[in-house]
């Protein structure tokens, strides 16, 4: 019980018969653990098995194998109306033959709350999401984004031990799904109920996250907060996918203590900081994110490479350079426009200097 | 002419409503009228009415207050009719209960398969509107009969040491009836299962509604359109049947249709058999009414 965990998968494996008739493990022996009051997001591209994760804790699906467990107690075959859990689902599911008071006061009405207190509670429920005075309103009769604040408010009037969100904000356009973000993550602050957050978004991962799980096929990649996987993503699938990375192949030469000597086939030596050991010959891909870089910058003890720039995209707050080592390896450099009159450092076909110092790169082996 | 037709929109629409406004207004609307004068005139003497017409209350009355030659001389029975008209309406409340009851889960299970087997099921369904009522009817008087197929197997097994009797009875008419009308209650109840969202069914679950719960507060309600469109097209025909009660009831099951039948038929009292007609619409009609009343809004969208 004092484990401290909200929620913990214990090596839990979910599969599926195809239609083909094989096997899918769509989660594949997955443990995790989070912690009470915590933001976590599980996040992924579609398939990844998040959302089948996110069902499993609701109670929707069952674990074929591993546990789950809900403050220190196993849930993993109990039904999910007995969890004490609530979800708010990617398309809210509200009823839409009720009223939006009946869809709020309806899992206190389910646990027997007295009239009374459900509509005291369904009043500071609706104030909590900032919609007051929409008890009598439809389902049907909202906004996406009032619809979405009041599947927020029917899962927390419960005051459940642990709030599950599928994608809540996929179907909100891109203004109202920042506001809603800064939004949700207040929102949980206040509340101090843990969250457990399903997005492909890594952006939104990133902005409300205290802990994020990046997965894939199955499989959790890495657990970290939103720094640690930004900075020091553990393989390339995880650098790829959150944020943007260059990656350049290349041999290692040497290592000394914690400088590591890298040629990039066809492009040059590089020294980059690691704490890692590697083997001389080992083939490595050396990752560094556009911002990071440099367009002909004067930056001591850095490395320096020769390319073309290739293209040229302004788009607003900052310029990317795309350009071209002469091995045929790319990278594409974000430089902020800083200055009010803007001027491109260099222009298409225009030989450049591409620079990062010793300790922005990850050097990644998988 | 055709350029007069393409420029005029109002034109264009009275061509495309008149011929199926006109079939309606012919074949509808019109003999309801006659109905309508026939129950308020005389009887003819073999059928049809007396001429001139002799307008009369005598047929409405008769409903109310009936005096019938029977076996042993005239007998008067104010209830005859009317009892006749609440056993009907009795039936037709039973027959369609069964059915709703029997064709939800069914409805159900179809809209939970794949959709291949989904089509596939709902043929099954549908095949026997392919086969004619009467043969059908006929085919379940086989499995039910003294000879038949269910008391065959019954004996055969042991169960029964003498032949049931299945036939010839309220029990076979309801039977006969359910049989006959389960696929209309299956097909409107399908449609609104079929596009019940069932992450709704979870939502509730999430927000702690045991199955049974989930089920009474969310999908019986959101469904309700298709069973009460079930409802009417179950209850009004079965209220007016009189093929199956007469086939399967074997002449002893009265009910409104095999009456107003025999109206028409071997008592050649027409202007009676319109009054029975009409007074039975007009039950159905009170009934959709005050259902329609009592359900609200989302009941008269249901039609």
């Amino acid at each position: 019980m004092t484990s401290g965990f909200a929620v913990e998968m214990q090596d839990v494996l979910k599969q599926f018969i195809t239609p083909e008739g094989g096997i899918l493990s769509a989660v594949n022996h997955v443990t995790l653990q989070i912690k009470d009051g915590e933001f976590f997001s599980l996040l992924g591209p579609s398939g990844c098995g998040k959302t089948t994760s996110l069902r499993m804790i609701g109670g929707f699906e069952l674990p074929t194998d591993g546990k789950i467990l809900i403050h220190g107690k196993d849930m993993s075959q109990v039904p999910a109306f007995q969890r004490p859990v609530n979800t708010v689902f990617q398309q809210y599911a509200l009823f839409p033959h009720m009223t939006v008071e009946q869809n709020i006061s309806f899992g206190l009405e389910m646990k027997g709350v007295v009239r009374s207190e459900r509509s005291k509670r369904v009043s500071e429920a609706l104030e909590m999401v900032r919609l007051p005075g929409m008890e009598m309103r439809r389902a049907k009769q909202l906004s996406g984004g009032q619809q979405q604040r009041i599947a927020l408010a029917r899962a927390l009037v419960n005051k459940p031990e642990v709030l599950l969100l599928d994608e809540p904000l996929g179907a909100l356009d891109l203004k109202l799904r920042k506001e809603m973000q800064l939004e949700l993550k207040t929102l949980q602050r206040e509340v101090g109920i843990t969250f457990i957050y399903v997005t492909h978004d890594q952006e939104e991962a990133l902005t409300m996250s205290d802990r994020i799980a990046v997965m894939s096929k199955g499989v959790a990649l890495q657990v970290g907060k939103p720094e640690e996987i930004y900075e020091r993503p553990a393989n390339k699938f995880v650098a790829d996918f959150i944020g943007e990375t260059n990656f350049l192949d290349g041999v290692v030469k040497g290592q000394n203590g914690s400088l590591v000597e890298i040629e990039l086939t066809g492009t040059g030596t590089v020294r980059v900081e690691s704490s890692r050991k590697f083997t001389n010959g080992q083939q490595v891909s050396v990752a560094v994110r556009p911002e990071k870089l440099r367009l002909n910058a004067d930056i001591q003890e850095a490395n320096h490479l020769k390319g073309n720039v290739e293209n040229v995209i302004y788009i607003g707050t900052d310029t990317h350079y795309g350009v071209r080592f002469p091995g045929g390896q790319k990278a594409r450099v974000r430089e902020q426009n800083i200055t009010q009159a803007h001027k491109e450092i260099a222009i298409v076909g225009d030989e450049v200097t591409v620079s990062f110092t010793r300790t922005s790169p990850r050097i990644l082996t998988e | 002419m055709m350029k007069f037709l393409r420029n005029n929109k109002r034109w264009q629409l009275f061509g495309l409503i008149s011929p199926g406004a006109l079939w309606i207004l012919l074949f509808f609307n019109l003999p309801l009228l006659i109905m309508l004068f026939i129950s308020f005139v005389e009887r003819g003497r073999a059928g049809g009415i007396k001429l001139p017409p002799v307008y009369t209350l005598e047929n409405y009355r008769q409903l109310f207050n009936a005096c019938v030659s029977q076996f042993a001389g005239p007998e008067c029975n104010s209830f005859l009719y009317l009892g006749i008209f609440g056993h009907s309406l009795q039936i037709g409340l039973v027959v369609t209960i069964w059915c709703i009851m029997l064709g939800y889960p069914l409805a159900f299970f179809i809209a939970k398969q794949k959709p291949i087997w989904r089509d596939t099921l709902m043929v099954l369904v549908i095949i026997p509107f392919w086969t004619n009522f009467l043969v059908r009817t006929y085919a379940l008087k086989q499995v039910l009969a003294t000879e038949g197929l269910l008391n065959s197997l019954f004996m055969g097994l042991h169960l029964i040491n003498q032949p049931l009797e299945l036939m010839f009875n309220q029990f076979a008419v309801v039977v006969g009836l359910i049989y006959g009308y389960l696929p209309f209650a299956v097909l409107p109840m399908y449609t609104s299962i079929e596009k019940f969202d069932h992450t709704l069914m979870e939502a509730a679950a999430d927000l702690g509604a045991s199955p049974r719960r989930a089920f009474l507060r969310v999908m019986l309600p959101m469904t309700l359109p298709g069973v009460v469109a079930a409802l009417v097209l179950v209850f009004v025909p079965v209220v007016g049947a009189f093929i199956t009660p007469d086939i399967m009831g074997g002449g002893k099951v009265e009910m409104i249709g095999t009456l107003i039948n025999r109206q028409f038929g071997v008592a050649r009292n027409w202007p009676f058999g319109s009054a029975m007609s009409l007074m039975l619409m007009l039950l159905v009609l009170i009934g959709v009414i005050a259902y329609f009343r009592s359900g609200g809004e989302e009941s008269r969208r249901a039609l």
